[in-house]
């Protein structure tokens, strides 16, 4: 493991640095952050200053300690959503790859009919039926989330499944899930990974669009995305505050994407020699 | 006389991680005009390097280090990008190996051939049009008239390799280089192919460099060959004194690689079948049988050679024996017992015993797995073997195939293609097969690496008493290899027995076909053999 950082070129080792900085602050979140994360101590939209690092917000709570805290929900939601959308999304792929006919048939034929509805619309009436928390929030935007990844992991494992190896696999009598799990899963892992990177940032915006609807994380509860929302009329006044979380965003974002880049690049290298 | 193409003290160099590899070494080579240069090798023998770089050309990755190209006066290798691209493509040609993948599945045969000599001005459309109709008569298309109006999936392979050929024509190049152009073409349509080239050649004066790794191709096309390996020139000489008299050692060894080698005649008793096909029908699509009425039988410590062009079933009859696709009609007998016709209901035993190798090893093997995981699978899926015990076995299976026991944690993609069909030999072994079926195993290598698997298998078989089911389209592996052959023509059996009688004349008139199509050693092989089917 240590090698093999050794060999990382610096665009990945910038990227870590930013994961393992954006992991520090969840962690230490209570150790870090100088106020409360739900109490108003200030003005509103404050400009920086001493007291605060990054002024206030619309209600006047501290905007950093909003961001700190902010990390520790949004980070473990989102990253709970998107594991939970690729097991279900590749397993479904892979399993209707490798059977095809009518098991292939049923399932695809469901996630078309989930991705018939606009997702917010579809997420906010499963919400407003099932009501609003944190776990069902999240298995929901992770099945939505789950019928893009299905998509993707079914047609690469298409193009994997006509390979011979697979059909050795498949006449030496191996069962389906060592096949998919030993034969698929590991050629696959490139465009997933990269595809994880991407969804892994698209959750934070479903995340902030249905919190701003009522549906998502409750006040007072921080999560950047809907930081982004609360405060975007402070923009029409010339005040920077929406641009701190957005920021927070962008850069986890970026961070996360130059070590999926890495793991890409080391993994077509593999593969090409 | 000047000659057309003279390139002195070439060096090419490749590019391997940060160093520079070199990949064609001090190469001199001269081309006059109307002559057909033959250069031959292995595959990373730097042929297809050297013949791009007549163009000016090297691939990415690759650079000229030293040396000159020089095309009538002119140095390829200081030209600037504008005059190289006004010679290749109208004075400079080239025909790649797969025509499939070359022409754009989205465009028409004769818009693709237009394209060339009206973008360099040469020809307006119609002219070109004319052009193309003109040379795909003389390259005895069909319908030469409205063939051109196809998309490249409506023709045959043959048939887009020499639309491709008069594409390369179409501006009156002074050279064309020809890669590998019918290597991936079956003996019979490979015939074609090399007929219309070397007629339009001749009618055209047209310069050529022929790339190949096949000398019996390369006979009956080159006034010169050369012989490369490892980038370095082996020997160079007159086409029919090299075949005649080859001064070097590897040239001898190219040579002598198709010469036929008997086999130990053994007496068959037929409590010896292993495998028993009886009347087996099977299709893909219900009614439309892509195989009918397969009868054979495959003893012990035997092989039974499928003989036939693609698309004429050999496949077919491997994934039926191995239950990959059901019969609807007839029964498969294993060992004297039945085998269900479906993979799915046939039991680990049976699984175990019968293997398959197949032709392309790359796609053969997980991209994935280290070699230590890809043979000793079958090890513990079968009989349990684990931990210390299956890496002995391990490395004593990579020493029967010949490859060293280090290579047990490398990814596949760190070996050769024959070290990687070595690998798939061993995966087949570590089961304990009775029967292996080697579906076009040497098809996808080079001649001399190719013969090396033989040889294993061969050895293997003596060693072990496997039997093989060996499916080829080369009558030169079958004449190496086989007990038993079996032609096979649109999904039948047009003839069938031991090797001495089908090779002794006279055949079917498939078979005669078949084997009169496999070129010879011989300058005038391809002459006199049209002679001769002209004649009858």
């Amino acid at each position: 493991m240590l090698a093999l950082l050794k060999k990382s070129p610096i665009s990945a080792r910038v990227g870590l640095i930013i994961i393992l900085l954006n992991v520090t602050t969840m962690i230490l979140a209570p150790v870090i952050a100088p106020y409360s994360e739900t109490e108003a101590i200030g003005d509103v939209w404050a400009p920086i200053s001493g007291d605060h690092l990054l002024g206030t917000d619309q209600l006047g709570r501290d905007l950093f300690t909003r961001i700190v805290y902010g990390a520790r929900n949004t980070i473990t939601i989102a990253l709970l959503i998107t594991l939970l959308s690729f097991t279900v999304g590749s397993v479904c792929g892979f399993l209707a790859a490798t059977l095809g006919g009518w098991v292939d048939q049923l399932i695809s034929r469901i996630v078309d009919v989930i991705m018939a509805f606009p997702t917010l619309i579809f997420a906010l009436m499963v919400l407003s039926v099932v009501g609003t928390s944190i776990p069902v929030l999240i298995v929901v935007i992770a099945i939505l989330d789950s019928t893009r990844v299905y998509r993707l992991s079914r047609a690469v494992a298409m193009d994997i499944e006509v390979l011979d190896f697979v059909e050795v696999a498949r006449l030496r009598g191996e069962g389906l899930w060592w096949i998919m799990r030993h034969e698929i899963l590991p050629n696959a892992m490139p465009p997933l990974i990269a595809e994880f990177g991407l969804r892994f940032c698209f959750v934070f915006l479903f995340i902030s669009a249905l919190s701003f609807l009522g549906l998502g994380i409750q006040p007072p509860t921080a999560d950047w995305g809907s930081m982004v929302r609360e405060n975007s009329g402070a923009i029409s006044f010339g005040i920077l505050t929406p641009l701190w979380p957005a920021g927070a965003i962008a850069f986890l974002t970026i961070g996360i994407n130059l070590v999926v880049d890495w793991f890409l690049h080391r993994s077509s290298q593999i593969r090409s020699q | 006389m000047e000659p057309l193409l003279k390139i002195s003290q070439l060096n090419i160099e490749g590019r391997e991680g940060d160093h520079w590899q070199p990949i064609v070494n001090n190469i001199d080579l001269t081309l006059q005009r109307g002559e057909i240069l033959g250069l031959i090798g292995e595959s990373g023998a730097g042929k297809s390097t050297l013949g791009l770089a007549a163009m000016g050309y090297t691939r990415k990755g690759c650079r000229i280090a030293s040396g000159s190209i020089v095309f009538e006066g002119l140095d390829l290798t200081k030209a600037s990008e504008k005059e190289l691209r006004k010679l290749r493509g109208s004075r400079i040609a080239c025909v790649a190996q797969s025509a499939a993948a070359s022409f754009n599945p989205a465009h028409k045969l004769i818009d693709q051939f237009c394209e060339g000599p009206v973008q360099h001005g040469l020809l307006s459309y119609e002219e070109a049009v004319r052009k193309a109709i003109d040379l795909y008569r003389r390259l005895d298309l069909p319908d030469p008239d409205t063939i051109g109006h196809r998309y490249p999936h409506q023709v045959s392979g043959g048939q887009l390799q020499r639309a491709m050929v008069a594409m390369a024509m179409a501006t009156d190049p002074d050279i064309i280089i020809f890669d590998e152009p019918t290597t991936a073409l079956d003996v019979t349509t490979q015939i074609e192919v090399l007929v219309a080239i070397k007629g339009v050649i001749q009618q055209l004066n047209t310069a050529a460099i022929y790339i190949t790794h096949d000398l019996a191709v390369v006979a009956q096309l080159a006034d010169r060959i050369m012989v490369l390996r490892y980038g370095n020139l082996v020997e160079e000489g007159e086409a029919r004194e090299m075949l005649d008299n080859p001064q070097e050692e590897y040239t001898r060894q190219l040579l002598s690689v198709r010469n036929l080698r008997e086999d130990k005649e053994q007496a068959a008793q037929d409590r010896d079948v292993v495998l028993n096909v009886k009347n087996v029908s099977a299709s893909y699509i219900k009614g439309v049988n892509v195989v009918e009425d397969i009868n054979l039988k495959i003893r012990r410590r035997k092989t039974v050679a499928v003989v036939g062009e693609s698309g004429s079933g050999k496949t077919t009859v491997a994934r039926v024996i191995t239950g990959l696709l059901p019969p609807h009609q007839g029964k498969i007998v294993f060992d004297g017992k039945e085998l269900p016709p479906d993979l799915q209901a046939r039991n680990r035993e049976s699984l175990q015993r019968l293997q398959m190798i197949y032709q392309m090893p790359d796609v053969a093997l997980n991209p994935r797995q280290k070699i230590r995981k890809i043979i000793g699978r079958p090890l513990a899926f079968y009989f349990g073997i684990k931990g210390r015990k299956a890496l002995e076995r391990i490395k004593e299976l990579l020493r029967m195939v010949e490859l060293p026991a280090n290579y047990i944690d490398r990814y596949p993609s760190e070996l050769s293609s024959g070290e990687k069909q070595r690998v798939c030999i061993a995966r087949a072994l570590a089961a304990n097969p009775d029967l292996v079926i080697c579906d076009e195993v040497t098809s996808a290598l080079d001649q001399l690496v190719a013969e090396g698997i033989l040889e294993l298998l061969q050895n293997l078989q003596n060693d072990l008493g496997v039997s093989y089911l060996f499916i080829t389209h080369d009558l030169a592996t079958v004449k190496a290899i086989a007990d038993e052959i079996v032609v096979m023509l649109r999904g039948r059996i047009v003839e069938q027995g031991v090797k001495r009688e089908i090779l002794k004349p006279p055949h079917h008139e498939y078979t005669e076909l078949l084997l009169s199509s496999v070129p010879e050693m011989d300058p005038d092989w391809l002459d006199n053999l049209l002679e001769e089917r002209g004649a009858a």
